[in-house]
């Protein structure tokens, strides 16, 4: 009796909802700069989530084709942040973001 | 047979977030979004983007965090943080607020939406060719297809833009020697 | 002719300039000379330009001689014209004829002093001044005049600047006139903002056809007389005229009794068609004002111990007359006694100096007494001004009063009787004088006894300069009368001269009771002065009766303490509480906009912490915000 309830896409949508959430909590609750990171790596990991559903429903392969720039834009985008925060840490060791405030105005 | 495996697919994406979230080590966070990213590699495969769910392993899993685990070993920022405090008294409820309206919103938005299109086969019908459509790598071809004439200059924009990352993250890195 | 008329000011001007930069050089008596030809010069151009508006027939006498245009801005277009009619010829005539003779005299009298040529100096910029005043063709070059003789004013009685009474004395009469000069700006504001245009042909020529509304026009003549009452010393303004005898007598004779004091009654008749198509009760208020002052002005004369002083009161209750026959209707009368009182007035002022420096600068009446042994041709110049302003015909004083005091009587009955009596007062307090000064026991040998004068203290003449002045105005003084007889229509010389720019307003008196037993008037007039001499010689002279002189009229009904009580106690405090107002309201009003500016400003910056997390929870808010709206209102829900 459960096998014939199928997930519908809007449980995918549901839960990518829930990823982003936990997701923009995590960016603005932690200090450690990498670990508010990987809360990003999390937002977008539900987007792509929501994309690839939207594809199946439409039936549009152009959702799998976005997912795959999301990938690629992502893991650039990784390896600046870190060369940046590997700037940053080298000069001040163990700051974290609350220490990054010279654009406090 | 789908329930369950979208059901563990799910619990594991959730309790990997919050594990992100929640842990005071690094290299436990880190561990976690291992976790995340396997349920929703699992889920791209149970919606027949198998390509796409091998990349996600390859690249997010296999590289991304691998490279967060590395600068967590070079920079030993695995000090212990300490969650309990928190030096902005406003932040933590506004950031309750903030996340459960953005939840809710979208949640509300795709639950009165459900009925609005017509359900599709879930392999694409964009399919050039009767030969690709049935056949065991009926996605690759669908993806590739699409991305090659629909978006080959965003393809070759993409490949320029992670050479220039990577050069510019090099430089950004570098010591800067004392002068003489 | 009349093309030159500028030459009239200019004259002056030019002394002025030359003493400016070459007086010290030329000294005494040369700068003095200068003064005195440049004026008489500017007399004869007035007589020229006289002639030629007589040689003119009655509609084809008012020219006006523009100079140049003074200022075309936007709505705004005033010029540099002179309004050559009989009216301002006539003024011209005797401030340049009595103000030459003053020149003269005052060659005489400030001999010795060692600011000779700038007593000149400022003498003659006061009479370039005074005649910008009468020339002007608009209420702006008027002004112009109007404020240059209140500053020459002040420059002239405070001339003796290091004593205290002459310094506080001009400062006094500067300010008063700045009273009233407020009263002719708003007037000119007025005359500006409903009629667009200064000059005096277009604001006259629109009360003359109509086109000015009441309102306006009681408006403008009224804020016109307050302004006069600051220049001509009405109440309540005339406190700085007494206080001004502190300048050197001939300052006295020229400014105070013969020019800038008929400043204020010239203007007034100069915008009679204004005041004639204004509400009736301005006129009225202007009369009542006039004789109210007179009467105020001669009760406090009757006490004054000063030589000086019963003559400076003398001119607020001449005054005072003035404006009574303005306020009747009777703007030829007003200008008729202004130039007759110019005459006898300055004589008496020159009379008085000339015994002052006779008397080695005593001015003290007591101190006085049988001087006309000693001072003959001053004393018999003197008496002959006595009879003048006294009112005993064929004297000038009497022709020129009783036209007033006719007009009077047509106004209001009322008017008449306090007039009436005012001429009574004046003949009794200028008997006084005579009696007091020249008539009499030699007061000042006892004086001097008692003071243990060195060597003999004899009284002496003045010198022959100083003397034919005084004759030459004895002689106008006897003769002026002539220019308006009242036998007949047809002697009224003045009338028919000023009719260009009185006729429209003037009063009529054809027919009423007043003007066909003019006669009987004159009769009565000529008794109560007869009266009031009589009196006032048993009174001071033969001392049968007793002398009244109340303390209260001697400190002239304790008016001036009054004024700077109020002035120094509630006027004070009011005058910092408006600035306190403008300090704390109108500035704080500005000032805190910038404040309230800073203050949110100040706020607002808090909400750059610089913290990542921050910035991120306010980006998270936009997008819940972006969010809400599509969902909400797009119609999602």
């Amino acid at each position: 009796m459960i096998a014939s309830i199928e997930p519908t896409t809007t449980w995918y949508l549901i839960l990518a909802a829930l990823l982003f959430g936990i997701g923009s909590l995590g960016v603005m609750v932690r200090r450690n700069p990498l670990v508010l990171f990987m809360c990003v790596e999390l937002m977008l990991n539900a987007v792509n989530l929501s994309f690839v559903a939207f594809a199946v429903k439409m039936g549009d392969i152009g959702g799998q084709t976005t997912v795959f720039f999301v990938l690629v834009v992502a893991a650039a985008e990784v390896v600046v942040g870190l060369g940046i925060i590997v700037s940053i840490l080298r000069r001040r060791p163990g700051a974290t973001t609350d220490d990054l405030d010279e654009l406090r105005g | 047979m789908e329930l369950v495996v979208f059901v563990i697919a799910a619990a594991m994406i959730l309790v990997g977030a919050v594990g992100v979230i929640v842990r005071t080590h690094p290299v436990h966070c880190a561990l976690s979004l291992i976790l995340t990213l396997f349920g929703i590699a699992v889920l791209f495969i149970e919606e027949n983007a198998q390509f796409l769910a091998a990349v996600q392993v390859i690249v997010y899993a296999g590289a991304i965090v691998v490279l967060f685990l590395f600068v967590i070993m070079l920079l030993g920022v695995d000090g212990v943080e300490d969650l309990r405090v928190e030096p902005f008294k406003i932040q933590r409820p506004l950031a309750a607020i903030v996340s459960v309206a953005i939840v809710g919103l979208v949640i509300a938005a795709a639950v009165s939406a459900r009925n609005a299109f017509v359900a599709a086969p879930v392999i694409s019908p964009q399919v050039a060719g009767a030969a690709d459509a049935g056949a065991h790598d009926a996605n690759i071809r669908a993806l590739a297809r699409d991305l090659f004439s629909n978006h080959v200059f965003t393809f070759e924009l993409t490949s320029a833009l992670l050479v220039i990352a990577v050069v510019g993250t090099v430089l950004l890195s570098r010591k800067i020697k004392a002068a003489p | 002719m009349i093309d030159a008329v500028w030459l009239i000011p200019a004259l002056p001007l030019a002394g002025f300039l030359i003493i400016l930069v070459a007086g010290r050089k030329l000294g005494e008596p040369k700068s003095g000379y200068l003064a005195t030809t440049l004026i008489g010069l500017s007399f004869l151009v007035s007589v020229g330009v006289s002639l030629d508006l007589l040689s003119k027939d009655g509609e084809d006498r008012t020219h006006v001689v523009k100079l140049f245009t003074w200022i075309p801005v936007g709505a705004l277009h005033v010029d540099m014209a002179f309004l050559v009619d009989p009216l301002s010829i006539s003024m011209c005539l005797f401030v340049t004829g009595i103000g030459a003779l003053i020149h003269l005299y005052s060659i005489g009298y400030m001999h010795g002093d060692p600011k000779f040529s700038k007593f000149f100096l400022y003498l003659n910029l006061f009479a370039f001044a005074m005649l910008m005043l009468v020339l002007g063709s608009n209420l702006l070059v008027t002004f112009l005049g109007w404020e240059g003789v209140g500053a020459c004013s002040y420059f002239l009685i405070a001339f003796w600047h290091t004593r205290e009474s002459a310094a506080t004395a001009g400062k006094k009469a500067f300010i008063t006139n700045r009273v009233g000069d407020w009263g002719f700006m708003v007037a000119m504001f007025l005359a500006f903002a409903s009629l667009g245009t200064l000059n005096y042909l277009g604001i006259n020529g629109a009360a003359e056809n109509g086109s000015l509304a009441k309102t306006t026009a009681t408006g403008i003549a009224m804020m016109l007389f307050v302004g006069a009452c600051g220049k001509s010393a009405q109440l309540p303004l005339y406190l700085w005229l007494p206080d001004a005898m502190a300048g050197p007598t001939p300052v006295s004779a020229l400014i105070h009794a013969a020019t800038m004091v008929t400043a204020g009654v010239y203007l007034m008749v100069r915008i009679s068609p204004v005041l004639h198509v204004a509400a009736s009760w301005a006129p009225t208020l202007i009369a009542v004002v006039g004789v109210l002052t007179a009467l105020f002005a001669a009760t406090i004369a009757v006490a004054q111990n000063d030589i000086k002083r019963v003559l400076a009161y003398s001119t607020v209750s001449q005054l005072g007359y003035m404006f009574l026959a303005v306020g009747s209707g009777a703007y030829v009368a007003a200008i008729f006694h202004m130039i007759t009182h110019a005459a006898f007035k300055a004589l008496l002022f020159l009379g008085s100096g000339s015994v002052i420096h006779g008397m080695h600068d005593e001015q003290d009446m007591r101190k006085m007494g049988g001087l006309r042994k000693w001072m003959p041709i001053t004393a018999i110049t003197f008496i002959v001004g006595w009879l003048a302003i006294a009112g005993v015909p064929p004297f000038a004083g009497f022709w020129s009063k009783d036209e007033i005091l006719q007009f009077a009587l047509v106004k209001s009955p009322a008017l008449y009787i306090v007039g009436l009596f005012t001429a009574l007062l004046t003949a009794y307090y200028m008997t006084r004088q005579v009696m007091m000064v020249f008539f009499g026991k030699a007061r000042w040998e006892d004086a001097h006894e008692e003071h243990g004068a060195h060597g003999d203290f004899k009284p002496h003449e003045s010198p022959p300069i100083m003397l034919l002045p005084l004759v030459v105005l004895a002689g106008l003084a006897i003769v002026l009368g002539v220019i308006q007889l009242p036998f007949s229509h047809d002697t009224e010389y003045l009338t028919k001269w000023l009719s260009p720019a009185t006729e429209f307003a003037e009063t009529s008196v054809d027919g009423t009771w007043a003007y066909d037993n003019r006669f009987v008037l004159m009769a009565i007039a000529t008794v109560l002065a007869i009266g009031g001499i009589v009196l006032g010689v048993l009174v001071y002279n033969r001392h049968k009766i007793k002398a009244v002189e109340p303390e209260v009229l001697a400190e002239g009904w304790y008016y001036d303490q009054t004024v700077t009580n109020f002035m120094g106690g509630p006027g004070l405090e009011s005058f910092e509480g408006v600035n306190w107002a403008d300090s704390h309201i109108i500035d704080g009003a500005v000032n805190g906009v910038g404040e309230v500016v800073r203050s949110t400003a100040t706020g607002g910056r808090h909400v750059q912490t610089g913290n990542v997390r921050n910035y991120a929870a306010a980006i998270g808010c936009g997008a819940v915000v972006v969010l809400a709206y599509f969902v909400v209102f797009r119609g999602i829900l």
